[in-house]
């Protein structure tokens, strides 16, 4: 019989691995950087705390649980903070965002690619 | 739980590989460092797995180092992309850099 808590960590790995296959794609195929952005926020968040807190649970209550909630505290500060600066060197550089129509049709243009 | 481990880790080296041929394919510099900080962050998680998987959970210590490091290294390398050098301010209206 395997411990419920333990089903749980695999459960929280495998979300956070599917997370960051889901950010990996979509770093590399949507049109533009500041769809990219939004693609690389889910990787840092949902896909690094599942599997961070994956672990946590198979760990239990040691030192280590609290090596993995200091990387769970510092990715939560630091991981929003450099896509806003990103975005925002980006954006005050002249990088303008693709807009409505152009958006769509380069979307399509990729997908017949 | 060995088994859920390697598939994590098998699927965080896949999507390094994405991130990488992001920060190859461009085409501005701004993708790269987006790419470059996302791979960063990869690694921490690829770091934490690996530790559990070979049974040594003390590499936990080098994935809190690599995320400090990472941030710094991003906005060291955002300020360069703004401002054109580390230390000056003064150099705002430089060519464009990307």
């Amino acid at each position: 019989m395997v411990h419920p808590v333990e089903v749980l960590s695999w459960a929280c790995v495998l979300g956070g691995s599917v997370f960051v296959i889901i950010g990996g794609v979509g770093l590399l195929r949507l049109p533009d950087f500041y769809t990219r952005i939004h693609a690389a926020g889910i990787t840092d968040t949902l896909g690094a705390w599942l599997i961070l807190i994956g672990l946590m649970l198979h760990e239990g209550f040691t030192l280590g649980c609290a090596k993995l909630a200091m990387l769970l505290f510092f990715l939560l500060a630091t991981s929003p903070l450099s896509s806003h600066a990103l975005a925002k060197a980006a954006y005050l550089r002249g990088l303008d965002p693709l807009q409505g129509r152009e958006l769509v049709d380069r979307h399509e243009v990729d997908d017949s690619a | 739980m060995t088994g859920v481990l390697a598939a994590a880790t098998a699927a965080v080296v896949v999507c390094m590989g994405l991130g990488l041929a992001r920060s190859i394919a461009g085409p501005t510099v701004f993708d790269r460092i987006l790419a470059l900080n996302s791979f960063g962050t990869k690694t921490v998680l690829l770091i934490a797995l690996v530790g559990y998987l070979s049974g040594r959970p003390a590499f936990l210590d080098l994935g809190l180092v690599y995320a400090l490091m990472n941030f710094i290294g991003t906005i060291a390398a955002l300020k360069f992309t703004r401002f054109g050098d580390l230390a000056g301010m003064e150099d705002d209206a430089s060519e464009e850099v990307y």
